[in-house]
């Protein structure tokens, strides 16, 4: 059997909805939606090096060079509003973060 | 002259009422400090009701809490004076109209001058208005005589003389009136009079009701009344008394709808006309309001619910004689109701112990026996029992209220007895009013009363014997519950020591009247028997009363046993009630044991109050429920602006929980749009 785009794209799909539910069914950590869009991110560089490859185009892999670099910025800051936020409120349970209800 | 009769007790009244008003502005300057002045009313009604129990001598040495009004000799005096010159101008008409023939009508104001509709106030004096003057001048001139000296405590006494004036100039304004509209004022004149004067003493609660169950149940027959008239109006197009009679020949067979009915014309028109005087005159189904009116000071009753204004539905009917001689039917109806008044109101008079509401039903009984007289078409036989009636009725009251002063306001008679050693006077008068009554030979309500079942009995009415049988039967329950009254009063033991020791006869105010009445219940009756029930009706009465053809004739003419039914009756009722209330007092007691039911009956007067309680009173407090509760509440409210207002806040309680302040839902909602979007490319949009 032949690994071809499709099971790339595939494994890229099922992390992205892993991703996606870590964010939704989620219901204890702010730190887990931290890496639950780590995880979301990946998922779409796995797609860019898959189509990078497919297509013969070296852009893609630049591209996710890049992201991986935002990635990187992001999670830092994250875990910095995070490390912030705790000392503020004393929780970063996700049920005790709703203050954006009216 | 008649203008000075009827309007001279009006000039009475407004001074009166003026006087009482000066002094109300005086005893309260600001007029804004009520609380004030209910202390002092109350205050002052609690030393009239129940000064009975301190044993007090005639002087006011427990002056009232309230100073009597300023003005209030002055008031007594003119309206007093003016009413006795409108009586003795009465009398003088009386005699001009009833021998000289004078009948006048004098035009004095247009009234409502409305497309068809013609009103003008005027006095029309006949011989039938002249009977009511002389009645109703006579007697409210001694009532206001006697007033003087019965409400000698009452601090308000200004306003009740300017009430009692007021009332007079209702009812003659009714007894002089020319055309239906005005009669229906001074009908509604006398109902307003009436539901003040019940309601004089306002600081009683029970007094309150009684003026307004009154007052209400006197709208029930005035709104058949008023249908009547609007009845006669759309037939004829007049509601003038000379047009309508010339008119009313025309309209026999003639029929109206009626509710979908077709329906004789003046029969219809005459019930409802006859169901006003049901209710001003008390007559069986609406005479609940009459025993509850006596709540009103004595006088008001002896005045207004004994003598004249429960009798302008007797007057109305006479009247009306030319269209209720032209509808049988109706006559027929007149005959049934008088006949079962008379009756029913004799029973409950039986069992009762309030000494005015005693006389009350007596009344009651008394008025069924006029109606009974206008259904047999003997109208004339009608007035003279109205006439006599009021002279004895009235006497009657005042006498009871003479009772009644002179026990220190207590009203029942099982608490007193032997009275007649203490106030032989008031005895003596009593006794003549009783035997009026009951019809003892000689006396006024003998040659009326019997003249009354002699009509019924040679009536050509449907219900004429039903009457006739009544009529007697009633003629000897009168005369035992008459003597019951003056036996359980006067003789016997007395039943309250204490009050008997204080008793004492009156002053002169209230004997003097006692005396012209007594006068008048001796002699009302036989000088003016040819004229009423005789063979001077034509003579006397001439057009102003259409009698029922040949009915005199027939009434001279029955067998002698029918004639003296009455007085064998009268002995009858007599004799039990000196067995029952003088030999042996013990029998009424165990009767009423044996009969407990009868007894509760009678006392409960026919449970007739519960009855209508039930039917009227809940049953009308419970649609008002429904409609309130239910129609309104729950249906306008619930599904008006309670429902829109309601239902929009759930909305937005719903809306306001997909608002959860949770970052994933937003997330979530973010993505599905994303998704949604990308869908909606794909598949619409981006498949074009």
């Amino acid at each position: 059997m032949t690994i071809g785009l499709g099971h790339y794209l595939a494994v890229a799909a099922t992390l992205f909805t892993l991703g996606i539910l870590g964010i939704f069914l989620n219901r204890k950590n702010v730190i887990v939606i931290l890496m639950s869009i780590e995880l979301i991110l990946l998922a779409v560089n796995i797609n860019l090096v898959a189509f990078s490859s497919f297509l013969h185009d070296i852009v893609g892999q630049i591209f996710a060079l890049l992201v991986l670099t935002v990635a990187a910025a992001e999670a830092a800051i994250g875990l910095a509003v995070l490390v912030v936020y705790f000392r503020n409120r004393g929780s970063i349970a996700v049920e005790d973060i709703n203050m954006m209800k009216g | 002259m008649i203008q000075a009769i009827v309007f001279l007790p009006l000039l009475g009244a407004i001074l009166a009422g003026l006087i009482a008003l000066a002094g109300a502005h005086a005893r309260n300057p600001s007029g804004d400090t009520v609380e004030h002045g209910h202390d002092d009313h109350a205050h002052a009604s609690h030393a009239h009701d129940d000064h009975g129990h301190d044993d007090h001598g005639h002087d006011d040495h427990h002056a009232p809490a309230e100073p009597p009004a300023a003005g209030t000799a002055a008031a007594e005096l003119i309206t007093t004076a003016l009413l006795f010159v409108s009586a003795a101008l009465s009398w003088i008409t009386f005699v001009n109209v009833g021998f000289m023939k004078q009948d006048t009508l004098v035009h004095v104001l247009p009234w409502i001058n409305s497309g068809d509709l013609q009103i003008a106030w005027s006095l029309r004096v006949d011989t039938l208005t002249a009977v009511m003057l002389v009645v109703v001048t006579t007697v409210s001139s001694l009532v206001h005589f006697y007033s003087i000296g019965y409400m000698d405590e009452d601090p308000n006494r200004p306003r009740f003389f300017g009430y009692l004036s007021l009332f007079t100039f209702a009812m003659l304004m009714l007894v002089t009136s020319d055309n239906l509209v005005q009669l229906f004022f001074g009908w509604e004149g006398v109902g307003l009079a009436s539901y003040l004067l019940i309601g004089f003493w306002y600081q009683k609660p029970s007094a309150n009701a009684a003026a307004i169950k009154a007052f209400v149940v006197n709208r029930v027959g005035d709104f058949g009344f008023s249908l009547g008239i609007f009845a006669i109006f759309m037939l004829i197009g007049s509601v003038d008394f000379e047009t309508i009679f010339h008119a009313a020949p025309g309209l026999t067979g003639k029929t109206i709808d009626f509710l979908g009915w077709q329906v004789d014309a003046l029969t219809l028109t005459c019930l409802l006309l006859f169901m006003g005087a049901m209710g001003k005159s008390a007559q069986f189904l609406l005479h609940t309001w009459l025993p509850d009116a006596m709540e009103g000071p004595t006088p008001v009753s002896a005045l207004i619910h004994a003598a004249t204004m429960v009798t302008a539905g007797v007057f109305m009917v006479a009247r009306l004689s030319p269209l209720f001689e032209l509808a049988p039917n109706a006559q027929a109806f007149v005959m049934l109701i008088g006949g079962t008044t008379a009756m029913f109101a004799a029973t409950i008079g039986l069992v009762q112990n309030d000494i005015k509401r005693i006389v009350a039903y007596s009344t009651c009984s008394q008025l069924g026996y006029m109606f009974v007289a206008m259904g047999a078409g003997a109208y004339s036989v009608g007035m003279f029992h109205l006439f006599t009636h009021a002279f004895f009725k009235a006497l009657l009251f005042l006498g009871s209220g003479s009772v009644i002063y002179a026990m220190h306001h207590e009203q029942d008679i099982r608490k007193m007895g032997g009275l007649w050693r203490k106030i032989p006077y008031t005895y003596v008068t009593m006794v003549i009013g009783t035997l009026a009554l009951t019809g003892f030979p000689l006396t006024a309500g003998f040659f009326s009363k019997d003249a009354i079942i002699e009509s019924a009995y040679v009536s050509q009415n449907p219900f004429a014997f039903y009457g006739f049988l009544m009529t007697v039967i009633a003629a000897g329950l009168t005369s035992f519950y008459s003597w019951r009254l003056i036996f359980k009063t006067f003789h016997g033991k007395p039943h309250d020591q204490h009050h008997y020791d204080a008793a004492h006869e009156p002053p002169l105010w209230l004997l003097i009247p006692l005396g012209v009445l007594a006068a008048g219940s001796i002699l009302a009756g036989f000088p003016f028997k040819e004229l009423f029930a005789g063979h001077g009706i034509e003579e006397f009465f001439r057009e102003s009363l259409k009698m029922h053809p040949n009915i005199i004739e027939e009434m001279h003419h029955i067998p002698e046993t029918i004639k003296n039914l009455p007085f064998v009756m009268m002995v009858i009722g007599f004799i039990v009630a000196f067995i029952f209330y003088i030999r042996r007092p013990d029998i009424p007691v165990e009767l009423a044991e044996q009969q407990p039911l009868l007894y509760k009956f009678l006392l409960n007067k026919w449970y007739f109050d519960e009855l209508y309680d039930v039917l009227f009173v809940r049953s009308a407090k419970w649609l008002g429920r429904v409609l309130w509760k239910d129609g309104d509440g729950f249906i306008i409210d619930g599904f008006g602006p309670n429902g829109v207002a309601a239902r929009v806040l759930d909305a937005a309680r719903g809306v306001k929980r997909v608002q959860t302040g949770y970052l994933y839902h937003y997330a979530f909602v973010m993505l599905i749009g994303v998704a949604g979007l990308i869908t909606w490319f794909m598949f619409g949009l981006g498949g074009q």
